[in-house]
């Protein structure tokens, strides 16, 4: 890959800062680099470049000298967030041609900062997946192997960074959909803790699990983005009430004292040796670093799974209620309203979140509610006290994000509990609502591996601090793939 | 756990989704698949415990009750594929 302009943020930064490069300038670069690679990775289902190139030129003529860090660089944000004027599918048939008439908070955070977006990146449907091969319009390649699947959810998002196509993206994750791709793709994400960052304008997937955050290389970059999106906001109302510190102060390279705990149930059965391999080298690293390494239990880590498949699919269903083909996406034709409805529900949606509507509406039907769902509410329950008597002990766990490295494309489509199993280190997390970072910590069989990072809520400062010294120690996160 | 095919409809027409046989069939055999799966929640021992529904520990959040701006008609109507006199556009509800 051809370096000629700054890959990361806090690079890109410094350069527009310094006047050295104007933000029309590398603007243009990365709109080339996106004509060079994207007809492989495919990580855009809408680039906005004249909308990018006007904003470019507005940035550089509105710069001053306390500008965000963010003033003038380029991005580009997953397609399951609300963008005033450009168009937001979801990944789905269902909403083909919807333009919204608003902007999701995260958006106009990042607008009033004087970020660029490029453009809206593929993602499964809904964000309903772990390998972004449920989009309705195309799969997103792999950028370390284009046989291979980016994961999922956020696939564009983590394919768009690691192909050198943009230097951030945001992403939203339910169960993994940040982290897993982040892994898989060889750079960091960042799952905030629920209600850090606003959902508003955030197309609903599982309401008490979704939560937006940034993918970038590094976790100083991570820590630049998150600054500009976290924050209170009184049109969502999950959104905390809690003063957003500054996250770059956190960032002082020092870990000596921090207590890890190692949870022994993350390394499940079916891990790939390579992936355990490097999960523990990195663990190894932060010890070498002066923090304090010890195992722990979470013992209820296995329910995860079916307690996320119950939750997860039932918010889903009453979500996806409202696409229906009446006040906005195309409709199919029918005799009456509810043969249209029907028709269009049938048609539109892709099998995927067909099949999750039906799951989630089978577990809250009558006569199955208690069985299911207020069950999984009461396990989750269990899952949560797991993390909050783990965190009594330490600050940080660490773990291994997905069991795999990136695997084939088509190779687990058509089996979908192979496909939630990817899932499995990542979803107990957003069933408790801690906040949790990815950071490239090694290839296996040449494909990268993430470290998993999981800290107490609201604790982002601790988890950046974590990875950005790891990252001081290591090169990882400078490795490229051969695009 | 196997589910029948008259239950599989019924989910199906409660979720408003029409499906062919053949998919309604695929979705039998995944659907009792995975809540196989699901089942595993059956031995765990939850007396006593109350349910999580959301993790915020937020109770009910209230804003001043005042009028604010929303969308316009013209933009709540932007992308609806079929409109009239400035109202969603349906096919009749109810059977002749």
């Amino acid at each position: 890959m051809t370096e000629r302009y700054p890959t990361t943020v806090a690079a890109a930064s410094a350069a527009l800062a310094a006047g050295e490069l104007s933000s029309a300038e590398l603007t243009e670069a990365y709109l080339s680099r996106i004509e060079a690679v994207e007809p492989t990775v495919r990580a855009f289902l809408t680039i906005t470049a004249e909308r990018a190139l006007e904003r470019a030129r507005r940035a550089d003529a509105t710069r001053r000298a306390d500008s965000s860090p963010l003033h003038g660089v380029p991005l580009a944000i997953k397609d399951v967030i609300c963008t005033n004027g450009v168009p937001t599918t979801c990944g789905s048939a269902i909403l083909e041609g919807f333009v919204p008439p608003y902007d999701a908070t995260v958006v106009e955070r990042l607008e009033a900062a004087g970020a660029v977006s490029l453009g809206k990146l593929n993602c499964d449907e809904f964000a309903m997946g772990s390998s972004t091969e449920t989009s309705a319009y195309h799969i997103t390649r792999n950028p370390w192997d284009p046989e291979r699947v980016p994961g999922g959810s956020s696939g564009g998002s983590a394919a768009v960074v690691a192909a050198g196509m943009a230097p951030a993206s945001l992403g939203t994750d339910t169960g993994g959909s940040i982290r897993q791709p982040a892994a898989l793709c060889g750079v960091s994400g960042l799952k905030p803790t629920y209600g850090r960052v606003s959902r508003y304008g955030l197309v609903a997937f599982g309401s008490s699990l979704d939560q937006i955050g940034p993918f970038a290389w590094t976790a100083a970059d991570l820590a630049l983005i998150l600054g500009v999106i976290a924050g209170h906001d009184p049109r969502d109302g999950t959104s905390a009430p809690i003063p957003v510190p500054d996250y770059r102060a956190a960032l002082t390279g020092e870990i000596r004292g921090l207590r890890v705990g190692v949870p022994r149930e993350y390394f499940v059965e079916g891990m790939e040796p390579g992936v355990e391999a490097a999960t523990r080298e990195a663990i190894a690293a932060l010890k070498d670093l002066g923090a304090d390494v010890v195992e722990v239990s979470l013992p209820h880590t296995k329910y995860a799974l079916p307690t996320y498949y119950i939750i997860a699919p039932a918010e889903a269903s009453a979500n996806l209620a409202r696409y229906d083909g009446v006040r906005y996406g195309p409709r199919e034709p029918g005799e009456t309203m509810w043969d249209e409805i029907e028709l269009t529900r049938g048609r539109r949606f892709g099998a995927e979140v067909r099949r999750r509507i039906m799951l989630g509406t089978y577990a809250l039907s009558a006569g199955y509610y208690d069985a299911y769902y207020k069950r999984a509410q009461q396990v989750r329950t269990l899952i949560k006290r797991d993390f909050e008597e783990a965190f009594a002990q330490v600050d940080v766990l660490a773990t291994p994000t997905s069991p795999t490295v990136a695997f084939k494309i088509g190779q687990k489509l058509d089996d979908p509990l192979a496909m939630y199993l990817t899932d499995v280190c990542t979803l107990p997390i957003n069933l408790a609502g801690m906040p949790s970072l990815v950071v490239p910590c090694g290839f296996s069989e040449g494909l990268p591996v993430g470290l998993q990072l999981i800290g107490r809520p609201f604790a982002e400062e601790t988890l950046l601090r974590t990875g950005d010294a790891y990252q001081r120690a290591t090169d990882w996160h400078t490795r490229r793939p051969a695009l | 756990m196997a589910l029948s095919s008259q239950e599989v409809a019924h989910v199906a027409r409660l979720a408003r989704l029409r499906l062919s046989a053949e998919e309604l069939e695929r979705m039998r055999s995944q659907l009792s698949n995975i809540l196989d799966y699901i089942a595993m929640l059956q031995e765990v021992n939850v007396d006593g415990v109350p349910p999580t529904a959301q993790v915020t520990d937020l109770v009910t959040v209230m804003r001043p009750d005042e009028v604010t701006t929303g969308l316009t008609r013209e933009q709540a109507l932007a992308n609806a594929p079929d409109q009239r006199e400035g109202m969603f556009r349906v096919k009749p509800v109810f059977d002749a």
